[in-house]
């Protein structure tokens, strides 16, 4: 019930924060990710197929492509889901293609899924406070006594996802159940509990399927801003193309596992191979 | 009080001798920030903690706006509008402007672009502050129409990285100048606080222009800060250590009266909810001592605490069924004067801890002292509904043009038919064609450039209400209606279609009621029922419906809302009964001028704008046609063709 709501409007952020302006007109070199020549197989299936590619320091890279082009899996290659037959993903010049997804997780690697992987009976606070999990010292036993050391720690945790919770606007669902709150919201949680962990590098899987027309403008002003100001690079897929088109500096597109181009999105949106796979004139399904 | 010594009392209660207070907004400040020093003034809850900013800090942030501004070049008699959720920093630059002597305005944070554009080049705005970008964007979207504009001052940057405009500049950095000014010239604050008067024009606030464009008051430190004390004669109890939450509209005069000056005069504790969205548990969560609210908080929390008992067991039910029996008749009892027996008033006690109390602590209402109903007036219904529950609630009367207040229901004579009395250093009278007048040190100063109304309003000192109303013999002022809005029927009789709207609303199905019926030969409204309430009651039965539109429509629909006209009716004298009805298709919403922005009717509008439907409601059609043209936001329109029924009520 809304009565004490005087009018629309969103929440607005602490006085006086210092905004962080990333000078986007360096050159964009130092790669943050490099994938090179993935090849991934179930049982005969070839479902990456020789897929190269390099995500640039706050950028903010598109994957696209047909249903079953494989472009979930490359994300879960690259945070640890699935382990490639061949080929080599760099995580800041470090070799990572072995290393367990939590392993990947403490490097900086932070996901937002798909088919949202929340716990539905925990509140949105406590959901995003797990994505501070990694960060945590404090042994169970301290945090059970709660005094010094535990209690500045989860304090200081509290505050985190608090900007986190003022980030996303979601003051109002704070101590909800994340079970009884509608699916754009529990997007919203979803990208908060990725963004808890402090990410180097975020995964976006379909931030904004399934969400309203109001919602995805929402997500879309997040996922900008995070680019923007914080200079968070990004792997989005996405299926709403005009989204895509304006949001991503760079796009990737993808076909049977395989990468059919790679450009800005200007380029792409105009690709003959790009056009194909998506029309489906040779293929069937 | 007997009925004797309610006609004994004085007509004019004497307004409360000058006890060298300050006479300016400015100075009280300074005062308060010695008197009370490091005592909470605001309380803002930020990342889910509630902080406190005490007076001292209120006046560091208020000097450094003033000093900020003044570098920017404001000065005195230019018009600063702010616009945005409440928040401290509002305050502080309007005390801050105040202090350079220039003239705050706040306007309703939800007005279209075109309403806003209007309103800032007639004022002939000079500096704008917008709370953040949402607003930021509205106002740089039609910057170049706006040419008195010289700055753009913008609370939180958040989400503006790449705004360059030249005319914008951030809260932050204005309070960084002010403080660099202060150091520069550190006796400059004490000179303007000293320039101030106490009859320099504090602020400009909208009236609720239920007929007309929005008008700007003049209102001066004088007007504001009289009206704080006499106010305080008839309502002692407000002080220190009280808790208020501030909610409502910034450009709402009751929150002018309440968050800014009584603050100032009474140094109680003024708390801003986290966002508009968690304004009601934030307000729980304070749980305020009094509040100060338009009609539409009262009947929105009657109808959220009405579909919670719908929802609730049989057995929960009934007793609140029963209980709220009890509370209504030891109310009317109290209304009419007559002792309540032992007997009534056990039982509602005993009802008061099992039943009203867990109510009232549900939305926020448990330890309140007093509510006061301001703006448009509340149904009779609905003050039993609260008194009944324990709740002192009481009617405040009053116009922007007097600050807000001049009268107020006093304790134990609570009659909710009247508007109370007036408050100190206060006269109301009733001129020769029955419209009430007021006469006391808070009348305005005029309407800003708008000599015409000015001179319609103020005649040798009175002010002039538009409201028709009478006196009662204990002195109590009760209003029929706005002179403008009395309903002539063809055979001359006349009627106030607020008290039958009112009646109508009650219900937790009608959200809105217009009666027509001017020049006509009977009455008949036009409806909005309330989405919320019968979306659920159309759930229960099984009735599906895919929008507002389709389900005003249902024939169960209409069923249920001619029953409830008919239970109308029957409380209704003959004359007054309401003959037709036709359920809108849509809500009345103050984007389409249908309602000011404090929600009340604007019957002129309406009257235009749905001449066509209700001249079929008059010539005993039975459906109507309307032809809707929907404007999008990219600019494509498209037609809508929804049908309306119309029905008879007969019985």
């Amino acid at each position: 019930m809304t009565v004490l709501q005087p009018g629309g409007g969103r929440k607005r952020a602490t006085p006086g924060r210092i905004v962080i302006r990333v000078e986007r007109s360096l050159p964009l070199i130092d790669a943050v990710l490099t994938v090179e020549r993935l090849v991934l197989r179930f049982a005969g299936i070839t479902a990456i197929d020789g897929f190269s590619c390099t995500l640039r320091t706050g950028e903010l890279l598109g994957i696209i492509g047909p249903n079953g082009a494989g472009k979930t899996s490359v994300l879960n290659c690259i945070n640890g889901f699935y382990h490639p037959q061949e080929g080599r993903i760099l995580f800041a010049g470090r070799d990572i293609t072995r290393l367990p997804p939590h392993a990947r997780a403490r490097l900086g690697i932070a996901r937002a899924f798909q088919n949202i992987a929340l716990y539905p009976g925990m509140t949105v606070l406590n959901n995003i406070m797990s994505g501070r999990i990694i960060h945590m010292r404090c042994g169970v036993l301290a945090g059970g006594i709660y005094w010094g050391r535990a209690e500045r720690e989860v304090l200081s945790h509290r505050a985190r996802v608090e900007e986190i919770i003022d980030f996303l606007e979601m003051e109002e669902y704070r101590n909800h159940r994340v079970g009884d709150l509608p699916y754009g919201v529990q997007k919203k949680v979803e990208l908060g509990r990725a963004l808890a962990m402090e990410p180097r590098l975020l995964l976006l899987d379909e931030p904004m399927a399934g969400m309203s027309a109001d919602e995805k403008t929402d997500m879309a002003r997040f996922v900008l801003e995070l680019r923007e100001v914080r200079g968070l690079p990004m792997i989005l897929i996405e299926h709403d193309m005009s989204v895509v088109m304006d949001l991503c500096d760079r796009l990737v597109a993808m076909d049977y596992g395989k990468k059919i181009a790679e450009g800005p999105p200007g380029e792409i949106q105009r690709d003959a191979g790009v056009i194909k796979a998506y029309l489906g004139e040779e293929h069937t399904a | 009080m007997t009925a004797q010594a309610v006609l004994d009392r004085p007509r004019i209660i004497a307004a409360p001798a000058a006890v060298d207070l300050p006479d300016t907004f400015p100075r009280r400040l300074i005062q308060n920030a010695d008197r009370f020093g490091d005592r909470v003034a605001f309380r803002e809850k930020e990342y889910g903690i509630w902080r406190q900013i005490t007076w001292k800090q209120y006046l560091a942030h208020a000097r450094a706006c003033a000093l900020g501004l003044h570098a920017l070049g404001l000065r005195r008699g230019d018009v600063i509008m702010i616009i945005g959720d409440n928040r401290p920093e509002q305050f502080y630059l309007a005390m801050g402007s105040q202090t350079v002597g220039a003239i705050s305005c706040g306007m309703y944070q939800d007005s279209l672009a075109e309403q806003l554009a209007e309103l800032i080049t007639f004022a002939g705005t000079r500096f704008i502050f917008c709370e953040d970008q949402e607003q930021a964007d509205k106002i740089l979207d039609m910057e170049e129409r706006l040419s008195t504009v010289e700055r753009i001052i913008v609370e939180d940057w958040r989400g503006m990285w790449q705004y360059r405009h030249p005319k914008l500049i951030s809260f932050a950095d204005l309070e960084a100048l002010g403080r660099q000014t202060d150091g520069r010239e550190p006796g400059l604050f004490a000179d303007l606080v000293a320039e101030g008067r106490p009859d320099d024009v504090a602020i400009l606030c909208q009236t609720s222009g239920t007929t007309a464009m929005p008008k700007l008051a003049m209102l001066s430190h004088r007007n504001m800060l009289s009206q704080g004390e006499n106010f305080h004669v008839v309502e002692p109890h407000i002080g220190p250590g009280d808790e208020f939450v501030s909610y409502l509209p910034f450009a709402w005069i009751g929150e002018q009266m309440f968050s800014f000056t009584l603050h100032q005069s009474f140094g109680f504790t003024v708390n801003f909810p986290e966002a508009p969205e968690t304004a009601q548990r934030d307000f729980r969560e304070i749980g305020p001592h009094f509040t100060f609210a338009p009609a539409r908080i009262y009947e929105g929390l009657h109808s959220a605490v009405t579909v919670r008992v719908l929802d609730a067991g049989p057995l929960r039910r009934r007793l609140y069924d029963r209980a709220m029996r009890v509370g209504m008749e030891a109310v009317e009892l109290e209304a009419e004067g007559k002792p309540v027996p032992a007997w009534l008033r056990l039982r509602r006690f005993i009802y008061y801890w099992a039943v009203y109390r867990p109510i009232l602590d549900k939305i926020g209402l448990v330890r309140m002292r007093v509510a006061w109903n301001g703006g448009a007036s509340l149904g009779p219904d609905y003050h039993k509904f609260f008194r009944a529950m324990g709740l002192n609630l009481k009617q405040i009367y009053g116009q922007t043009e007097i600050a807000g207040i001049s009268c107020v229901h006093r304790d134990g004579q609570v009659r909710f038919w009247t508007m109370g009395a007036p408050i100190a250093g206060t006269e109301v009278d009733i001129s020769r064609d029955g419209e009430i007048i007021e006469r006391s040190p808070s009348v305005f100063l005029g309407y800003h450039r708008n000599a015409d109304a000015t001179a319609k309003s103020l005649r040798d000192g009175w002010l002039y209400s538009g409201d028709y109303g009478t006196l009662d013999p204990t002195g109590d002022v009760i209003l029929f209606d706005r002179v403008g809005d009395m309903i002539r029927m063809a055979d001359g009789t006349s009627a106030a279609p607020r008290v039958i709207e009112d009646m109508l609303k009650f219900t937790p199905y009608i959200q809105e009621a217009c009666v027509i019926g001017d020049g006509r030969p009977f009455l008949a409204t036009i409806l909005n029922i309330d989405l919320r309430t019968v979306g659920k009651w159309a759930e229960d039965r099984g009735i599906s419906y895919t929008s507002y539109t389709h389900l005003s429509q249902k024939p169960e629909v209409l069923d249920l809302l001619r029953a409830l006209v008919l239970e109308t009716n029957g409380r209704l004298k003959p004359e007054w009964k309401i003959k037709r009805f036709v359920s809108l298709y849509k809500e009345f919403h103050p984007d389409d001028d249908e309602l000011t922005r404090t929600r009340k009717l604007r019957r002129g509008h309406i009257n235009e704008r749905y001449r066509g439907l209700i001249e079929a409601v008059f010539d005993g059609a039975d459906h109507f046609e309307a032809t809707v043209t929907i404007r999008y936001e990219d600019g494509r329109t498209a037609e809508m063709h929804p049908v309306m029924h119309i029905l008879d009520v007969t019985g």
